[in-house]
């Protein structure tokens, strides 16, 4: 099936489909002339097979983030932020304002670019997805909440202080501790924000381990900046520049044979 | 305090030549430098005063049997038991009413309102200025309000008109106070809840939290040190404040103990004021005097001191953590 996905935005088991998505911030204070919102992402189609891994790359701030974030409605939180287009899941539109945004998030995970640990132990971090759906039995938050450590490859690091606060965690931990904490409520869809930018390449590599295991049962959305990542953990990739997106398509071709001209220059590093 | 000197050790040199640079703004700044300094000065002299002068005059008095003992002999003699018993008492009924309205206000305010919504605007308003309403005022207020309106209600539909609730009594003192100090609540927990960073928030919800659950889950645990700071203030405003309660249930001399709830009380702001300005024998009641006087105070700065020991603590928690 995935490699139906081959000829570039649509396939046919799609997890995902954006059309025409557009998104815009609210300018604090516009200057004279300027208008007072800053259109983040521009007309963009896009879609997210299932049980594929889907790299996104492209310089800073051409609007990766905001994409993700549209994906489960966490823009909704930016004061001003307007989204305009569809985006289905599994056939659902999820930008009808009356969508149970709750559900969609436990269904399409995250992990944030800047990790954000709770300022409560290790095993309440983990737990506290778990714990907001409703589960409560001891043994079974216990059991999940290895599994999900052991998975984000930080159990050995942190079995013996699980009680411990997980705000004094290293950065790298911290990260990793925000992946386990998002895949612990086994999500559908997992998107995730240059996830290894803190980690060591020991940690990095268990990571893309992990992300090519999770393939099998879940959809990714990858953001990163590292080409050699996005060939390693994905099977297509989608460029973005300023707010378009440019090209996207099976991974091999948009980097060994791109289409798009200003592809070229950003794989070649020539900008960005 | 502390921000302010911070600000100016890690404020840049300035560059020469530049607008205002140079001879003539070394030397406001020297100025600016002796005159906030004479008034800091000026401040702490006026509290060393008072406090010298209270423990010089009062220090004497007071004992375990002042504590304890009622006032004796016209209020020349005895102790302030059932005053401080009053005022502890009055204060844990206020706090009881006013910590919990005043939070959820907040929560209201800070998490749930949109920043356009006019009922927040209101409520904003509404606090902002019951801040700046004169002490006195709150006590009329009560009397009207609590006492005649709600007091008298309660007599007429429950008690067959007989007079129980519908005159001046603890609860409707705390609850006059409860008002008065609302704002300090509601200011210091707005602030405490503002002060928790969005991406907090939004990792809870991303994991499919909800609001309420990311609110009560997140969000207040992580200002409680804030909100703990303006409860307490809150208490410390309340425990001094006499003009609220003078018309709502604080008694001249009460030799028992309240035991209910409609029960009237002595309160030591209240029993100060008597001291000074009712007594037949000035000189023989000044030993008294201070000595209440003394023990209000250190009621007072004793829960002043436990707020900032309490912001204290979770500023340096949230500087370990940043
Ligand atoms: N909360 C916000 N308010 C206003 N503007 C924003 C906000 N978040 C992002 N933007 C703007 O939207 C654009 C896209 O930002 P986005 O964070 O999506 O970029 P990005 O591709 O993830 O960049 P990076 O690689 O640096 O993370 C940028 O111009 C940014 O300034
Ligand atoms: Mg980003």
């Amino acid at each position: 099936m995935i490699e139906d996905l081959s000829n570039g935005t649509t396939g046919p088991r799609g997890k995902l489909a954006v059309r025409g998505l557009d998104v815009f911030y609210r300018v604090e204070k516009p200057k004279k002339g300027q208008p007072g919102e800053n259109q983040a992402l521009k007309a963009v189609d896009l879609d997210v097979g299932v049980n594929e891994v889907l790299a996104l790359i492209g310089p800073s701030g051409c609007g990766k983030s905001t994409f993700l974030r549209v994906l489960n409605r966490m823009n909704d939180t930016v004061p001003g932020a307007r989204v305009a287009g569809s985006v289905t899941l599994d056939g659902e539109e999820i930008l009808a304002p009356k969508y149970d945004v709750v559900g969609l998030r436990r269904r399409v995970g995250m992990v944030f670019q800047r990790p954000v640990a709770f300022p409560k132990s290790i095993f309440d971090n983990v737990a506290y997805g778990l714990r907001a759906h409703g589960l409560s039995e001891k043994r079974e938050l216990e059991w999940r909440v290895q599994q999900a450590l052991t998975r984000a490859a930080l159990w050995d690091e942190v079995k013996d202080r699980l009680d411990a606060n997980g705000l004094g965690l290293s950065g790298g931990q911290a990260q990793r501790l925000c992946i386990a904490r998002a895949l612990a409520v086994e999500p559908e869809v997992l998107l995730m924000d240059e996830p290894t930018s803190a980690l060591d390449p020991i940690a990095t590599a268990k990571l893309e381990e992990l992300i090519a295991e999770l393939r099998e049962e879940l959809t990714i959305v990858i953001v990163t900046h590292s080409m050699q990542q996005a060939g390693r953990v994905s099977q297509r990739t989608a460029f973005f520049y300023m707010g378009s997106l440019v090209e996207v398509g099976t991974t091999r071709d948009v980097f060994t044979r791109p289409r798009e001209p200003r592809t070229e220059d950003y794989i070649s590093g020539r900008f960005g | 305090m502390q921000p302010i000197l911070e600000e100016r050790a890690s404020r840049p040199p300035r560059l020469n030549g530049g607008a205002g640079g140079g001879a003539a703004g070394r030397a406001g700044d020297a100025v600016l430098l002796v005159a906030s300094a004479a008034a800091a000065a000026l401040i702490v002299l006026m509290l060393v005063v008072i406090l010298v002068d209270a423990l010089i005059h009062g220090a004497g008095t007071v004992s375990f049997a002042f504590l304890t003992k009622p006032p004796s002999g016209g209020m020349m003699a005895g102790g302030v038991g059932p005053a401080i018993f009053g005022t502890a008492a009055l204060t844990i009924v206020m706090t009881i009413a006013v910590v919990p309205v005043g939070v959820l206000t907040a929560i209201y305010l800070s998490e749930y309102a949109s920043p356009s919504s006019r009922l927040a605007r209101i409520v904003r308003l509404a606090v902002a200025n019951l801040a700046g309403v004169p002490s006195i005022v709150f006590g009329l207020f009560g009397l009207g309000f609590f006492i005649q309106a709600i007091g008298r209600g309660i007599d007429r539909v429950a008690f067959g008109g007989q007079v129980t609730y519908g005159q001046p009594a603890l609860v409707w003192a705390a609850l006059t106070l409860s008002i008065l100090t609302m704002p300090v609540v509601i200011v210091a927990t707005e602030e405490a809840l503002r002060a928790v960073p969005r991406s907090l928030r939004d990792a809870s919800l991303a994991l499919g939290a909800t609001k309420f659950q990311t609110t009560f889950n997140v969000v207040v645990p992580q200002a409680l040190g804030g909100i703990l700071t303006g409860a307490i203030l809150a208490v410390s405003r309340g425990a001094g404040e006499v003009a609220p309660i003078l018309f709502t249930g604080a008694a001249f001399f009460l030799p028992e103990l309240p035991t209910n709830l409609n029960d009237q009380f002595m309160h030591l702001g209240y029993h100060v004021y008597v001291l000074a300005t009712q007594s037949p024998d000035v000189d023989r009641t000044k030993p008294i005097l201070y000595g209440s006087v003394l023990v209000l105070l250190g009621l007072t700065f004793a829960l002043n001191f436990v707020a900032v020991i309490i912001r204290a603590r979770t500023r340096r928690g949230a500087a370990a953590r940043a």
